[in-house]
């Protein structure tokens, strides 16, 4: 029998445990992608539209996108202990910069005739940003929101190592007993499932982005 | 006639630069007039135009617009007042051409069934079939017909002032001159009082009532295309205004304006009392002869455009055309 049959017995012996952990992962990773967004994208629209401290801000989540997610994930256990919480609030911090950085670059880079345009009709500024800025950010803010699922997907596998749990449990034990069927069950579901997020996204990428900006 | 604009002692620095970007400028603009603003790059022309609906505060001066100071009122309510247009049309990439033309009439919380009806009316205004470009986006359209859309977006709400910082430089020279003449066309059916920027001094002469010329943020002169041809101030306005003045004058007035009222020689050329004096000069050296036949709306010759009133319109040099 080869591995992957041995790893479908495997599922099939008991699909639960593999579904819980498919969910735990999915919940994992779609709570901190939200958190990630909820905070990210106010903050970069914020900084875009700040005229100091932005550079500041800037470089600081530039630097934090090249942080390894297990450092990340890491560094959590010592100040939050281990669990479903700490491993949310570690992925939240991953999604956080691609968000911030991608916001504040969509808002920044918004045609500064239009702005002059939409502020000489007499728009306010709350209004300008509203229906001028954000609409034509937000196709570089949704790819943001990408590139953190993807990452976040991802980083969730290594939540395993400080009791998140999620698919990572399969491949961290797989690992220490090198079982490789054990550690199939954990990797091919995680990888399916970050493929499926990144299409996912994509298709919904076209499907939001603004008619005339395409 | 009443000023719609009146500009006093205006003056703007920025900081950083050696010399005021507009210094003490004064003007006056009466309703229904189309004022140039015309000089070189940096000489505060785009400042000063931009200082009436305060998307640049004075740091001196007064500015009224319908006599009332427009410092004394919300930034917010002045601009949706008055119409804007800029070169690169500003239009919102991610509204189709109908939501961007109800800019202004849904800021100003319009019913949306007589914004719509006022999109279609303004559509069909510029030269663009409503049912055709409502729903396109800019994207879609040529330069020339995205500034189309953006006059028509300014003109939406019905403002009675508009500023237009060089609308037409963007577009080649001859969708420009096919714009600039639907825009004339378009202010003789609206009275507008209108801002005009632009640094291309035959759209200045052609499209301004009057022209101000600018430098270093100052008015150096400001009077009506033939004044300005006829007697430039100084050397300056002179070189600006360019070779051939007589001739751009005669280019301003229609034939009607110097043609008499007496029967033309017989087998004289024939040519429309509303073709410019330009057109008739063209006619006269092409043809040889001394003079001719002026055709009114009928097509009937009944007076006569002599050479010698010609010669004699171009060197007298502060004789006003009339129009």
């Amino acid at each position: 029998m080869n591995i992957f049959s041995q790893a479908w017995a495997l599922l099939m012996a008991d699909p639960a445990r593999v579904g819980n952990a498919l969910w735990t992962h999915i919940l994992l990773s779609a709570c901190a992608l939200l958190i990630g967004a909820l905070v990210a994208v106010p903050l970069g629209v914020r900084l875009a539209l700040s005229k100091r401290s932005a550079l500041l801000a800037i470089n600081i989540a530039n630097t934090g996108r090249t942080l390894p997610s297990l450092a990340v994930l890491a560094l959590a256990m010592p100040l939050l202990g281990t669990g479903f919480l700490p491993s949310l609030v570690a992925l939240s911090l991953l999604a956080l910069p691609p968000i911030l950085l991608n916001t504040y670059t969509g808002v920044r880079g918004v045609d500064a005739e239009v702005i002059d345009a939409a502020r000489g009709m007499g728009m306010r500024e709350a209004q300008i940003t509203r229906r001028v800025r954000l609409p034509l950010a937000q196709p570089t803010i949704f790819s943001g929101l990408r590139i953190a699922a993807a990452q976040v997907i991802s980083g969730a596998t290594l939540a395993a190592y400080i009791g998140g749990g999620g698919l990572g449990e399969f491949i961290t034990s797989g690992v220490a007993m090198m079982a490789v069927p054990q550690l199939l069950l954990g990797a091919i579901p995680a990888t399916l499932l970050a493929l499926g997020v990144d299409a996912l996204f994509g298709r919904l990428q076209k499907f939001m982005t603004p008619k005339g900006l395409a | 006639m009443q000023n719609m604009i009146h500009i006093e002692g205006l003056t703007k620095a920025f900081p950083g630069a050696a010399r005021p970007a507009v210094d003490h400028l004064s003007l006056s603009i009466p309703e229904g007039e189309l004022c140039v603003l015309i000089g070189s790059s940096g000489c505060g022309k785009t400042t000063t135009m931009r200082m009436i609906n305060r998307m640049i505060e004075p740091d001196s001066g007064v500015i009224e617009v319908a006599g009332r100071n427009v410092r004394e009122q919300d930034p917010v309510a002045l601009r949706r007042s008055i119409g804007y247009v800029i070169q690169q049309t500003g239009l919102f990439p991610h509204l189709t051409i109908a939501d961007n033309i109800a800019t202004v009439p849904r800021l100003l919380g319009w019913a949306e069934k007589r914004t719509q009806a006022r999109v279609d009316e303004l559509l069909a205004l510029v030269g663009l079939a409503p049912e055709q470009y409502r729903q396109r986006y800019p994207r879609e359209l040529s330069g020339g017909q995205r500034q189309r859309v953006g006059v028509a977006r300014a003109l939406a709400a019905d403002p009675p002032v508009m500023l237009m910082d060089e609308p037409f430089g963007a577009i080649d020279p001859i969708n420009r001159t096919l714009l600039q003449d639907e825009f004339l066309r378009i202010l003789q059916q609206l009275k507008k009082t209108i801002v005009f920027v632009t640094h291309d001094i035959d759209e200045a002469l052609k499209m301004g009532d009057r022209v101000a010329i600018l430098r270093d943020g100052r008015i150096l002169q400001v009077d009506t295309p033939d004044a300005l041809l006829a007697a430039p101030a100084n050397e300056f306005v002179a070189s600006f205004l360019g070779s051939g003045r007589s001739l751009k004058r005669l280019a301003l007035a229609t034939v009607g304006a110097a043609s008499e009222a007496v029967a033309p020689a017989a087998g004289a050329p024939s040519i429309a009392a509303t073709s410019s004096l330009r057109e008739a000069l063209a006619l006269l050296l092409e043809t040889g002869a001394s003079e001719l036949a002026v055709t009114d709306v009928n097509g009937l010759a009944t007076d006569r455009l002599r050479f010698d009133a010609l010669r004699a319109l171009a060197s007298a040099s502060h004789t006003a055309l009339e129009q």
